[in-house]
């Protein structure tokens, strides 16, 4: 399975990295909306993607809007993992197609629990 | 400041008295550990100094501040996801049916720490089971530790704790940010009766029940504790209600009168008479 794990951070997205290859991911990375839109494109498919939400050149939830804008990547499964924490806020992103949410600071554990709410592994 | 033979001897009798928790050989960094905080909190010069206190006076908050120290309270929402699918798929289906006449269901979360397993219970029965909505759903949750239980009590979660287990959607649905934190609803709350009570102590009265979880709490205790924990569940489970242990626990060679059912991909225990 892949996931694509996307964020300006790089410290992020190596934590997010090594949690999700431990499970059996193979990782992709991008910096934000743009660059996560054209790994997709090189890659062509991804089971998940890990999206933060405030990023450079295009945020998070831009980029869930564009990859639900189109059929080819329906049944990716989209997270959240962003340190917006209001509901009206989440609530927007689950409207807009995003199937789960972590709020930052998160642990090792939610991330492995909420992947598996996501039914992508057991 | 490495703990004495001495005192580590006294804790752990101690403790086992009244938690029936087993603090054996080899978990001397693990009192010294969890006792540190309360060494300087109370203002005491060492360890060696806080057991002299202990053994001087009658058991006090200062001794139950110890035991509550030594409990350990990790839990998250829909803990092993497995338990709560057998209950919402095949328990309350069938209680439905079989309660129809009294419209009555009595849940009890035994070890219920800060409040994460009768909540999702909870939330699982509003969310799924619209028409419970004027049965009389009793959700009784204990534990020993008073800490946990207040923060049960205030259903107020921080963000790391509100990640777990808890999918998004529920999460927006039934809970209020309060600050930084996350509160579980009032009408959620209200579905939950928290109180104190020792597994391993005398047991207060308790309405006859309809599904016990008593998960992630065995594990602490001896095998004698465990046998006498299991054979007051019976009498407090009514015969075709479940019990649902963690993961890791079975009533296998403690208590053979309860026979494992499986039920999708969890199992639970029926005392069979
Ligand atoms: C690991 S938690 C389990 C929480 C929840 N049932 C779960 O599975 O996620 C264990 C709980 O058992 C409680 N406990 C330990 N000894 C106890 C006793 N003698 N009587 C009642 N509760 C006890 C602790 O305070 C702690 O909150």
């Amino acid at each position: 399975m892949r996931a694509l794990i996307i964020d300006d951070s790089r410290a992020i997205r190596m934590i997010l990295g090594k949690t999700l290859r431990g499970i059996g991911f193979e990782v992709f990375e991008a910096g934000n909306g743009c660059e996560a839109l054209e790994r997709l494109q090189e890659i062509g498919r991804a089971d998940l993607a890990l999206v933060d939400w405030n990023m450079p050149e295009m945020n998070g939830y831009d980029f869930v809007c564009s990859v639900r804008s189109k059929a080819e990547h329906a049944d990716m499964r989209v997270m959240m993992v962003t340190t917006e924490a209001e509901i009206t806020q989440m609530i927007k992103a689950l409207e807009a197609g995003a199937n789960e949410y972590i709020i930052k600071p998160f642990s090792k554990e939610a991330v492995v629990e909420k992947i598996q709410i996501l039914g992508l592994i057991p | 400041m490495a703990i004495s033979a001495e005192s580590f001897a006294y804790l752990s009798k101690m403790i086992y008295e009244n938690s029936a928790i087993v603090v054996g050989a080899g978990k001397e960094y693990l009192v010294e550990s969890r006792l540190r905080p309360l060494v300087a909190q109370n203002k005491f010069s060492s360890i060696e100094d806080y057991v002299r206190q202990l053994k001087a006076t009658p058991f006090s908050t200062l001794h139950k501040e110890v035991i509550e120290a030594m409990t350990t309270n990790e839990t998250s929402f829909f803990r092993d996801i497995h338990p709560f699918e057998a209950i919402k798929e095949h328990v309350l289906p069938e209680m439905i049916k079989s309660r129809a006449s009294t419209r009555q269901l009595n849940i009890w979360s035994g070890a219920c720490s800060s409040g994460q397993e009768p909540y999702s219970l909870a939330i699982m029965i509003r969310e799924h089971f619209p028409m419970l909505s004027n049965w009389k759903i009793n959700i009784i949750a204990t534990d020993l530790s008073e800490d946990v239980l207040n923060i049960a009590r205030k259903g107020c979660y921080r963000p790391l704790d509100i990640n777990r287990g808890l999918p998004a959607a529920l999460m927006v649905k039934y809970f209020e940010k309060q600050g930084v934190e996350w509160q579980v609803k009032r009408e959620i709350r209200g579905m939950v009766d928290f109180r104190q009570m020792n597994l391993s102590g005398h047991w207060p009265s308790l309405p006859s029940m309809d599904i016990v979880l008593m998960r992630n709490v065995l594990i602490y205790f001896d095998q004698e504790t465990k046998r006498g924990i299991l054979g007051k569940i019976r009498r407090v489970l009514k015969p075709d209600g479940p019990l649902f242990l963690g993961s890791a626990e079975t009533t296998f060679n403690l208590d053979d009168s309860f026979k494992r059912v499986v039920m999708g991909k969890a199992a639970a225990y029926r005392a069979s008479t």
